[in-house]
């Protein structure tokens, strides 16, 4: 079995976001690390790969993004993957979730997995979208959120939670699944693997190399277009209390209750 | 023809809330585009014609039925493609909850339409649509046009209220849907497992939650000790719940329940979207965190930055004596 898990960098969480007002994007400089859902993915896969169930002959991590994404391979290839792909290119900037999805599919499908992995939100898009999207343009059944893998050698065994409670689904492979964070605890990478990481195979990747069709991705390739960027509405800013002393941090939050007849 | 098409998920033999608001979005958005709203439904034997047809009191002219599996995405993606094929609505429209996410993102591959997430409002701006999305934590909003059709805009949680205004019962047209091999790849074992004891949290008028702040499950004593001496229930994000630190049926949030108590207090929740959307009408929000960078303090009226370990118990032990005073 060859696992693909998929993964993006991400502004770092300390760093405040904001849009480019030009661009109408979201500003991707500043500091920038790997977005922390997609390392359950990783883990995931080597989960799969130590569990003994099912042969993985190779963890590939593939990413898209500017020249700077490198550290989120090196990154995730410190938590056990054993090689990585990056696909940039001018032509993908400003890529929509659209155009996005078709991108990755296209440096997917030459790679061939048996399974795709990745996390099921980005810390800084929110989407949780992405991999239906991937899976569709792959032609592969999908599912998303899920939290619990039984690995057989031509199917899973996934559950997860729904609209109505948990779902327990058996998907055929080759797939795509989204995990949750619920899914594993990630390890730390060693110092030697951290070491390590920058030596394994990275092989960078361009549209053309993938066969992209240049004109469905990028800005001008993209289905969607923001108009505008507006501030949400005002709301009045709450009390903030640090707590000190806490019987004085208590006695606070009693009056405040108190205030508005919350201790009846 | 224009047109909006929203998917309509149901579940024994009824509509979900999220779903029916959607179709009542719809239909006010069609009205005011001078098109049609229809809804598509995607089930077995339950999807009666009876059923089908209320969906017009909602304000669905038409409700395109497919027989298929439930509770998974792929074939409603088949099914909406096929629909929306033969009849050229403009845009598909979903709920909050996880398979809008899942059907809208499929569709917008095999459509190649663009697809706006978590949008918490639609207007109509020149004659087309007009998405509002919160970004990034709530802290700007965009708005958000397609070009080319159709434009999927997938809704927040309780974005679209539910609205009758519709006059009369929706015609019910049967469509036959040849689904994709993949489609037919995921195979759904087990559905809507309730895990944990059954609880009722909608009730209440207090409510203390715990997120994964409380280190772990035991840690739900303090929870249960204060709500106790409130006098309300305890609830609990999706982290602890998937976690198995407490019942499913406690679970606030996008795959959980919804509420609005006169008083919701926080402990060690970092105030995901998630779980914002599921208690964000709440009168009075009270949040615990010893992260004073946590989203939940954005939205709360009184934060208090420290260990819930430390403040609950004293909390707890406050109010026992106020009430017993």
């Amino acid at each position: 079995m060859k696992i693909c898990v998929l993964v993006k960098e991400v502004p770092d969480a300390a760093v405040e976001k904001r849009m480019d007002s030009n661009s109408m994007r979201l500003d991707r400089s500043g500091e920038k690390n790997l977005n922390p859902f997609d390392t359950h993915a990783i883990e995931a896969a080597m989960q799969i790969k130590e569990g003994g169930a099912v042969d993985v002959e190779e963890v590939v991590a593939v990413t898209m993004g500017p020249e700077s994404a490198v550290r989120a391979l090196h990154k995730a290839v410190s938590l056990g993957a054993d090689r990585s792909v990056h696909l940039t290119d001018d032509a993908l900037a400003d890529s929509d979730v659209s155009a996005t999805g078709y991108a990755l599919a296209q440096v997917l499908k030459s790679e061939s997995p048996d399974l795709v992995l990745l996390g099921q939100q980005s810390d800084d898009g929110e989407c949780y979208t992405i991999g239906a999207v991937v899976a569709d343009h792959l032609e592969m059944p999908s599912l998303t959120q899920v939290i619990k893998i039984d690995t057989a050698a031509d199917k899973l065994t996934c559950e997860r939670q729904a609209e109505y409670g948990y779902d327990t689904v058996e998907v055929t492979l080759p797939a795509v699944i989204s995990v949750g964070d619920a899914i594993n605890e990630p390890r730390y990478p060693s110092l030697k693997a951290i070491m390590g990481a920058k030596k394994k195979q990275l092989d960078s990747k361009g549209t053309g190399d993938v066969e992209i069709d240049a004109s469905k991705v990028g800005a001008d390739g993209s289905r969607t277009r923001v108009l505008a960027i507006n501030p949400p509405p005002a709301k009045q800013a709450g009390e903030i209390i640090e707590d000190e002393d806490t019987n004085e941090t208590v006695e606070k939050i009693v009056a405040w209750l108190d205030e508005r007849k919350l201790i009846a | 023809m224009a047109g909006i098409l929203t998917y309509a998920l149901h579940y024994e033999g009824a509509f979900n809330k999220n779903s029916l608001g959607a179709v009542s979005e719809g239909a006010k958005l069609a009205k005011e585009l001078g098109a049609e709203s229809h809804a598509v439904v995607v089930g077995g034997d339950d999807l009666t014609d009876d059923l089908c047809k209320t969906l017009g009191k909602y304000g669905a002219t038409k409700v395109f039925r497919v027989k298929g599996e439930e509770g998974l995405a792929q074939p409603v993606v088949d099914a909406m493609a096929k629909v929306i094929e033969e009849n050229g609505q403009s845009y598909a429209l979903f709920g909050g909850g996880l398979l809008g996410f899942e059907i809208g993102a499929g569709l917008t591959a095999r459509l190649n339409a663009g697809v706006t997430m978590e949008v918490t409002a639609v207007k109509v701006q020149d004659g087309k649509l007009v998405a509002e999305r919160p970004i990034l934590q709530d802290s700007a909003i965009v708005d958000v046009d397609y070009v080319g059709e159709p434009g999927i805009i997938i809704g927040r949680l309780n974005a679209f209220e539910i609205a009758e205004g519709g006059d009369g019962d929706a015609e019910v047209v049967d469509v036959e849907v040849s689904f994709s091999e993949f489609s037919n790849k995921c195979k759904m074992v087990q559905r809507g497992e309730q895990r944990g004891a059954d609880v009722n949290i909608e009730d209440a008028d207090i409510l203390v939650a715990g997120g994964r702040g409380l280190g772990k499950a035991e840690g739900f004593q303090l929870c249960e000790d204060l709500a106790e001496s409130l006098g309300g229930a305890v609830a609990a994000t999706r982290a602890v719940v998937d976690a198995g630190w407490y019942s499913y049926s406690a679970q606030i949030g996008q795959t959980g329940k919804t509420v609005a108590p006169k008083l919701y207090l926080a402990a060690g929740i970092s105030g995901a979207i998630q779980h914002k959307v599921g208690m964000q009408a709440s009168e009075n929000i009270v949040a615990i965190n010893k992260d004073q960078n946590a989203p939940i303090f954005e939205f709360s009226d009184l934060g208090i930055v420290g260990d819930l370990n430390k403040i609950l118990p004293k909390l707890t032990e406050a109010i026992k004596a106020k009430k017993g005073g």
